[in-house]
């Protein structure tokens, strides 16, 4: 096949992100399409989950522990028990979302038999395995990653993922390394759609991903799936500079349930995502929200949980 | 004459909903506020969360602002949980939800389940030569029809397109597939009223 066929191809493939994929995949994208423009909000127990769907979440992440206190209590994190991810479930209507170790297909199968919505294989928890991620094309439940870069985003894409999120440096309510990740994967997006056809093999080396998933972002100017924000957004304005940095929908950890007042910070956090672009909107809904969470630098802290993930 | 559809752009899948409508000619631009609500001819409802855009909705004003376009008859299409706030009566949703009551039905939140439950299936719709592959994603089922309203297709027992008057809702996502034949639909009935 000659390059212009190839391309038109993939053109036809992906003339939207929801029509390349089929079976599972496609209602798996399509639920990641539904969370768009949306708050996913961390919680630990049923009265925080309440809250967060009264504040607008679209889904929430069900775990025991928010990053926050995983990185003070240190020791092993691991997925969370299912009664309490059954206790969540009971009660929102929102799609619920839980985690399982990176590489622990086992968890997944176990989160998959709890029927969560979403499975995170999350850096947040610690990994069940230093060189393989899980075959995501094993599971029907849709599956979100967490990339630091383009190269990173593309192998957890090809490998099944069905949702893109940037990690960010979860649990320290410092948005330095969100957008860090954000700019280097939408950057080489950009960088890509630039490149030449033969400058593209050499982009998929130096990646490490499937020259076909390159290809491809330098015909669309996207991924196939669609790329979040996580990991360190505290305020109105951190949710808001996620979007605008082209961020579609963002993950909220410890920066709601670890400020002073979780309520009205959930809600203010969900109207900034929804009018990421309106100034006015935004300097009405980062009034008087009391502190948000204190958070910690980056040269304070003893392990960068993006780092983990290969 | 050419008319401006607008997609409430509060939250979900309304970038796809876009790509269909511009794939069809048509102009379409993002509804956030109501003054972006004066500037358009008919309104798509993605899907998404409900409980997020009807909270939404109450925030930035929309809420009344469509509200009174539905009444002066502006064409709308609901997809999912379009459809949901288009509902007469909402069931198993959030006691604080509200919806337009557009269309004489009754919608069940939720229904089909969970996501591992969500499924796609090619259903015969009304006045379309093919079967239209539908994808359903934690849809919700219309549990009650009104006498008005007009079913123009179902899967298994339950309508899953319907319309009244000019105001089309559907369980499932056309806007997810490369099959403009729905939204061209919606784009006809603009142009009867």
């Amino acid at each position: 096949m000659g390059q212009a066929g190839l391309v038109g191809t993939l053109r036809d493939m992906t003339t939207s992100k929801a029509i390349s994929a089929s079976g599972p995949m496609r209602v798996n994208r399509g639920l990641a399409e539904m969370l768009k423009g949306g708050v996913i909000m961390d919680v630990v127990n049923p009265e925080q989950a309440k809250i967060a769907e009264d504040a607008g979440a679209t889904a929430v992440m069900a775990l025991e522990r928010v990053p926050a206190d995983i990185r003070r209590d240190g020791g092993v994190a691991r997925m969370s028990d299912p009664e309490m991810i059954e206790g969540i479930k009971a009660v929102v209507t929102i799609p619920v979302m839980a985690k399982a170790r990176i590489g622990h297909f086992v968890e997944a199968q176990i989160l998959q038999a709890l029927g969560v919505d979403f499975i995170d294989e999350s850096e947040v928890l610690t990994p069940a395995d230093e060189t393989h991620h899980i075959d995501k094309f094993a599971f029907t439940s849709p599956f979100v990653c967490g990339a630091t870069n383009l190269g990173e985003a593309l192998r957890r894409i090809s490998e099944g993922a069905a949702l893109i999120r940037s990690k960010g440096e979860a649990g320290t309510g410092n948005v330095v390394e969100a957008v860090r990740h954000l700019r280097s994967i939408i950057g080489d997006i950009r960088r890509i759609t630039q490149a030449d056809s033969a400058e593209l093999f050499d982009w998929a080396k130096k990646l490490g991903a499937p020259l076909p998933l390159v290809q491809e972002i330098a015909e669309t100017g996207k991924l196939q799936v669609p790329i979040f924000c996580a990991g360190g957004i505290a305020t109105p304005a951190d949710a808001a500079l996620a979007m605008q940095l082209g961020a579609e929908a963002v993950f909220v950890g410890s920066g709601i349930f670890k400020s002073d007042d979780p309520s009205p910070r959930a809600k203010a956090i969900v109207e900034a995502t929804a009018h990421f672009r309106d100034a006015h909107v935004l300097a009405r809904v980062s009034r008087n929200l009391g502190a948000p969470m204190t958070g910690i630098g980056m040269d304070k802290i003893n392990e960068r949980y993006a780092e983990r993930g290969w | 004459m050419s008319r401006r559809v607008g997609v409430l752009a509060l939250q979900g899948a309304f970038e796809a909903h876009q790509h269909v409508l511009r794939g069809l000619g048509a102009e379409s631009t993002q509804v956030r506020t109501p003054s972006d609500l004066e500037l358009v001819d008919a309104l798509v409802m993605p899907g998404g969360e409900s409980t997020t855009m009807s909270h939404l909705l109450q925030t930035c004003g929309l809420f009344d602002a469509i509200d009174s376009r539905l009444q002066q008859g502006m064409p709308v299409f609901g997809t999912c949980a379009g459809m949901i706030l288009l509902a007469k009566g909402v069931l198993d949703g959030r006691s604080d939800q509200r919806s337009f009551s557009a269309i004489d039905i009754d919608v069940r939140r939720n229904a089909y389940g969970r996501q591992i439950d969500s499924f796609e299936t090619d259903i015969a719709v009304d006045g379309l030569a093919e079967d239209f592959h539908a994808v359903f994603i934690r849809a919700p089922q219309i549990s009650r029809i009104g006498s008005e309203v007009e079913v123009l297709a179902r899967h298994k027992e339950s309508a899953v397109l319907a319309r009244q008057g000019s105001v089309m809702v559907a369980s499932f996502h056309p806007e997810l597939t490369n099959d403009a034949r729905i939204h061209s639909m919606f784009i006809g009935l603009l142009q009867e009223v």
